[in-house]
This record gives structure tokens, sequence and C-alpha cells, in this order.
């Protein structure tokens, strides 16, 4: 409460200098007006963001997955990513045998059978395993971590390359205008037609038999989704660069002789910035989303190596596990949920406090 | 100003057209002449004033002088030198001699930098003053543009009109610039604070003996601060000449048109307006003849057919119409 009294004066400053500059001669110096503080935009920008509840639980639930993933296996060294359980259960089936002997009797006989079976799969959550262990005999929590790790880094290479791309190109489209304005667009056009799966299944088919190691299917697979996926970001820096361009500042700019590189980036980029943050932070959920998806399908990550949607997958061969076991594919849906529900309300808070005239 | 007698400008017959109508193959349709042949010259620390109403070429003008639009055709000498076909790159060290000043002061300043950012920048990228010192030489600019010192963190947007505009014109004079096209620079402030900017203006003239094209439409502003005034209608150049003697005697019938609306602080003078009628007729689709003869109360027949010469009628003294023709035959 106190502190947004303290915003709201600091915000009002602007009209109590033009009050001054009103009522006064420009010359005079006014005490009151050099006391009050300002904050930069940044300033401003953490402290509207810090403000909203919802990207506070957004950061925490992004920050909590990336502490999880990325310290977890350093610490919790108690099973590999794919390290077998071998310790096996006893498995005790008793069955009932009718035996004929040799009078013509017949002797009930029942009789337990004792076996050793190799791998501990479909475990129950016990100390040994904090979640059990999935139909192989892995460990659930471990291979979680090291999930999230693919996929929190697969989604944060694509959507770094994407955007970089799409800054780059959007930003010559949007400054230059004519001729390479619409090769750039009509290259997006296409790309933004073809349809992303059909074409992942040919991918992946071809990838299974050039024989790829499983470990690198999904780095080729990103590679694929985001020179599919630039052209949205291209589009929203050539739209707000084509606004930006006509500004009178941009002019001023042409006037103070700048050269074009630094009206680009110097200029023009910055002032992109809030929407490409934005951008970034949403699209990196729908990133995790993909990966997940394409895991799910087989197409990503391919068993044993452990990805959210690869332990998902599991669900779609045994619908045993489905109906029994959610500690199997339970976990990696909620990591999924959460990843993606983080990543959208850290967006969401930012798009707010980014926008200098939301001033809540 | 070591060579007073050069022009620090000089324009000729400069002209700007815009297509408005392209074909398939780019062939340009029909075009919309902005600025029609416009000739003057500018010495160094003076001040010319433009006049006309909205959408008569004076901002296109400002722009085509600084380059800003290529010129069609006609010639710029700045300093002696044609600048007219210079590339940007060749631009680009020119520029840090002649600056603008826009009209609207809210859009021409970058949002996302800080007033000392604004400010340095240009004085970093011309080189003016070595790096160590730019700080400082800054702060001396903001001093000179009534800008107190605690302004240098802050960001355009803290900032009312007027103080906006101290802002642009320190910027346009921190190169240390020998020219300054003001494309209205008032024009969209409150009058208590034009005045402040005004004497601001003519202050920073004298002090860093700068010429100024003073572009407007408030004919008191550019009575008050311009040594010459120019007047324009659709485009071109109808009168050109020294203050005292266009405000004495104006020669064109739109420029007497023009000053009958100035109005006079003293209610007893009864004032004899010439209101004219119609509107400006489209820029891309002029009159034939005299442009003005649409809406000259003196218009004859030859108006319609004719297009009046530029002469000079009396020295520096110049005018575009046939009515004074006749007057001399």
């Amino acid at each position: 409460m106190d502190k947004d009294k303290k915003l709201i004066d600091e915000n009002s400053a602007p009209e109590i200098e033009s009050a001054l500059e009103n009522t006064s001669t420009a010359d005079t110096d006014t005490p009151l007006d050099k006391n009050i503080k300002l904050m930069s935009p940044t300033q401003m920008v953490v402290r509207r963001f810090f403000r909203s509840k919802l990207s506070i639980i957004g950061l925490i639930m992004v920050i909590s997955l990336f502490i999880f993933s990325f310290l977890g296996p350093l610490f919790y060294t108690k099973w590999g990513e794919i390290e077998l359980d071998e310790s096996g259960q006893i498995e005790y089936t008793s069955e009932t045998v009718q035996i004929t002997t040799e009078d013509g009797k017949t002797v009930t006989v029942k009789q337990t059978v004792e076996r050793k079976l190799k791998d501990n799969f479909l475990a129950p959550p016990s100390s040994e395993h904090i979640l059990g262990t999935d139909n192989e005999g892995y460990d659930i929590f471990v291979r979680l971590m090291y999930g999230g790790r693919i996929s929190l880094t697969v989604s944060f290479i694509a959507v770094f390359v994407i955007t970089i791309l799409g800054v780059v190109l959007g930003g010559i489209a949007g400054y230059f205008g004519g001729v390479i304005d619409n090769v750039i667009m009509r290259i997006c056009d296409v790309l933004m037609c073809l349809p992303g799966i059909p074409i992942l299944l040919i991918i992946s088919t071809l990838l299974d038999a050039a024989n790829v190691d499983a470990k690198y299917r999904i780095y080729l697979l990103m590679i694929y989704l985001t020179l599919f996926s630039w052209p949205g970001t291209a589009r929203l820096v050539r739209g707000q660069i084509l606004s930006l361009r006509e500004q009178e500042y941009m002019v001023a700019a042409e006037a103070m002789g700048y050269s074009t590189g630094r009206k680009i980036f110097k200029h023009l980029v910055p002032n992109v910035m809030p929407q490409l943050i934005v951008q970034m932070s949403l699209s990196l959920g729908s990133m995790i989303l993909y990966e997940a998806t394409l895991s799910y399908l087989n197409l990503g990550v391919k068993p044993p190596y452990a990805a959210w949607g690869t332990m998902i997958n599991i669900i779609s061969t045994n619908t045993d596990i489905l109906q029994n076991h959610f500690n199997v594919w339970g976990p990696a849906g909620i990591c999924i949920v959460i990843a993606v529900l983080g990543f959208n309300f850290v967006g969401d808070g930012l798009r707010d406090a980014l926008d200098p005239k939301m001033r809540r | 100003m070591d060579n007073k007698n050069n022009p620090l400008l000089k324009v000729e017959h400069l002209r700007k057209c815009f297509p408005i109508k392209k074909s398939i193959t780019g062939h340009v349709l029909q075009e919309l002449v902005a600025v029609d042949d416009i000739s003057f010259t500018l010495n160094p620390g003076e001040t010319l004033g433009i006049v006309g109403e909205s959408g008569c070429g004076k901002t296109t003008l400002g722009r085509a002088i600084l380059k800003l639009h290529q010129p069609t055709s006609g010639k710029i000498i700045f300093e002696g030198e044609d600048i007219t076909n210079y590339k940007s790159a060749q631009m680009r060290e020119i520029r840090k001699k002649m600056q603008i000043i826009f009209q609207d002061p809210y859009s021409s300043l970058p949002p996302r930098s800080t007033v000392g950012d604004i400010l340095s920048e240009p004085v970093l990228v011309h080189g003016i003053v070595p790096k160590d010192k730019v700080k400082d030489y800054v702060l001396e600019l903001m001093d000179k543009c009534g800008l107190r010192d605690y302004y240098y963190e802050r960001y355009p947007h803290e900032f009312s009109g007027g103080q906006r505009q101290r802002i642009c014109i320190a910027r346009a004079l921190s190169v240390n610039p020998s020219l300054v096209v003001c494309d209205e620079p008032v024009s969209a402030l409150d009058v208590s604070i034009q005045a402040q900017i005004i004497n601001l203006l003519k202050e920073l003239q004298q002090s860093m003996n700068l010429a100024y094209l003073f572009i407007s439409h408030d004919l008191s502003v550019v009575k008050f601060i311009s040594d010459k005034i120019g007047v324009m209608y659709l485009g071109s150049m109808v009168e050109f000449g020294n203050k005292k003697d266009i405000f004495s005697n104006p020669l064109h019938p739109y420029t007497q048109a023009l000053f009958s609306a100035i109005p006079n602080p003293n209610p007893d003078v009864k004032m004899k307006r010439i209101a004219l009628a119609g509107d400006i007729p489209s820029p891309a689709n002029p009159p034939r003849g005299c442009r003005f003869h649409t809406r000259c109360p003196y218009a004859k027949e030859i108006c319609k057919y004719v297009t009046p010469e530029y002469k000079e009628y009396e020295s520096g003294h110049f005018a575009a119409c046939h009515l004074l023709d006749e007057d001399k035959k």
C-alpha cells in the first residue's frame, strides 16, 4: 500500500514539472522538482513486474524447474538417466495344481513359485525410487530431471536462434522495404504455409533411416523447427520497425547523420525489445510444448534417453500404465504444464510491465 | 562567418515531386509537385521565415534542403558546395553543419534514451569534443538551452512539451551547426511557452551565429524572428523579400490577404480583412496559369492561362504576379 502511494507521487512528477514551468519562468530553480527521485524505465519495469502476483508465481515456477533440472542431478546421484534398477523384486505366484496319482487318487497341491525378476519395473514410489520406476525399470524422478534439461535447453536454443533470425531478417525487411522486404516476406509466407507435423514425420523417418544417434535427433529437429518458426518473429519485428521508422526521431537520427547500422541497432531495435522479450518468453512455453509433442510422437528424443514428452509416450502403448500407474506419466505432464504456464505468466507479466501506458 | 559576402545557403530552382500513381512497370503516371521551382539565398546568421498555408510545401522545402527528401531537380548550394547529389555517406559530414528542429516535440525524441544520451550521441558520432569532455559539453549546452543539469538522467516522457522542445533545440545545436531548419518549432506549444522558445532561439542565434530557416504558419512569430520572409502558396514561392519590404509593401495579393489576417492587439484599429474564398486547391492537381487565380480577388483572364514569372520588383524583393507587370506598363 505504502509503496503504491510513493509510486503515484513519482509518476505524477511530469505534471508537477509542467505546472511549475507554466507558472514560473524557466530559469528559476525549483528545489521540489530536484528532490523528486526518478526511476529509469528498466527500474520501473522491474518494479511493475514484481507488483503482479501472477508474474512472481510464473518466475518461481520457471526458476524452480531450472534448479530442479540443472542442479538436481548433481545432488541426487542415486540413479542415472539410463541406469536400470536391476535389483529385481521377487515375484511370488501361487497356483493350485491337481495331480492324479498312480492309484487314481486326485491330490490338490498348492504351490508357490518364487521368480526373481531382472529389472525392477513399475515399482511404486518408495524411499529407493522417489517417484517409482517406469515400465523398463528407470527411476522416474531422475529421468524427470534429465528430461527437463533436454526440454529447457532445446527450447532456449530454439528461441534464441529464432529471435536472432527474426530480428535480423525482420529488421532488414522493415528498414529497407521495397524489393528486399518483398523477398523476405514472401519467404516467410511460404514457410508459414508448410504443414509442420507431416514434414516432421518425413524427416523423422529419414533420420531413422540414416541411423542418427538418438541423442542428437532432438537437436536436428529443433534446427528444423527454428527454420520454420522464425517468420513469426520476423513479421513482428518488421511490423514494429515499419511503424517506428516513420517516427520523427528516426528522421532526426537521419538528420543527425547517423550510419544505417547505428540507426537500426541503436534506435530501432531497442524500441522493439519490449515486444521481442514478451514474444521470446511466450514462445519458450510453446517450444517446450512443441518439444513434448515431438517426443510424444516419437519424433524427438528416443528411449533410452529421457524427455518429458518421451516419458508420457509410454502410455501410448500400454493402457495398463495409464490406468494404474499415474506415477509413471503424471509427473512429466505436470512438469510440462508448470513450464508452459510459468513462461506464459512471465511473458504476460513482462508485457504489462513493459507497456509504459499501463501504470496501475 | 569568414566570408560574409558568400551566402550560407543558396537554393536554385528546387523542385520536389512525389509520385502518387505508378504503372505496373514503375513508370510514374501522376505526381504531386510539393515544391516547385523555388530559389532563394540565406546569409550566415540570418533568419528566413517561410510562411504559407497548411500543405503548401513548407515542410517539404525544409526537408529537401537538408536532403531528407532527395530533390527532383534544382540545386542546393551550402557553404559553396553543391550538395544536391551528395550520397548519404557524403551527407554525413555536412549534417553537422545543418540541423533541424521538428514541429512535434513528443515524437521527435527517442523514448528509450535519457536526455544525456540523446544529447551526447551526436557529439560522440561527429567527434565534436574529445570523449572525456562530452559530459561537460552537454551540460553546458543544456544550461544554454534552459535545461537544468539534473535532467541529464531523465527520459523524454518525464517532460512537458516546452521542455522537450528545449531538448530538441539542444540536440540540434549539439553539433555546432551553422544552419538550423526550424520546422514549425512552436506551433505544438502553448502560447506562453511559445514566447520562451522563440526568445531562446533568438538568444542562441546571437550567441552561436546561427542561420535559421524558420518555417511557420504563424505570421506574428515569423515577423518577430525573421530578417527575410518567403511566402509560399501551393508549392511555389509567390513573394520573397526583406521583412521590412514585405510588411510595408506586400506585392502579391496572397501576401496581402495573409497579412490582413494578423490579429491586431489594439481594438481601436479597424482591420480590413481580405477573406479568401474557397480552399487551397489540391497540389496533386494544381490549377493552370497562376496557381492562385482560383482564389485571387483580382484575377484576370491572363492569370488563368499563363504562369506568372518570379521577378525582382524592388531590390531584393521578388514576387510572381501578373498584376504587378501591368502596373508598370
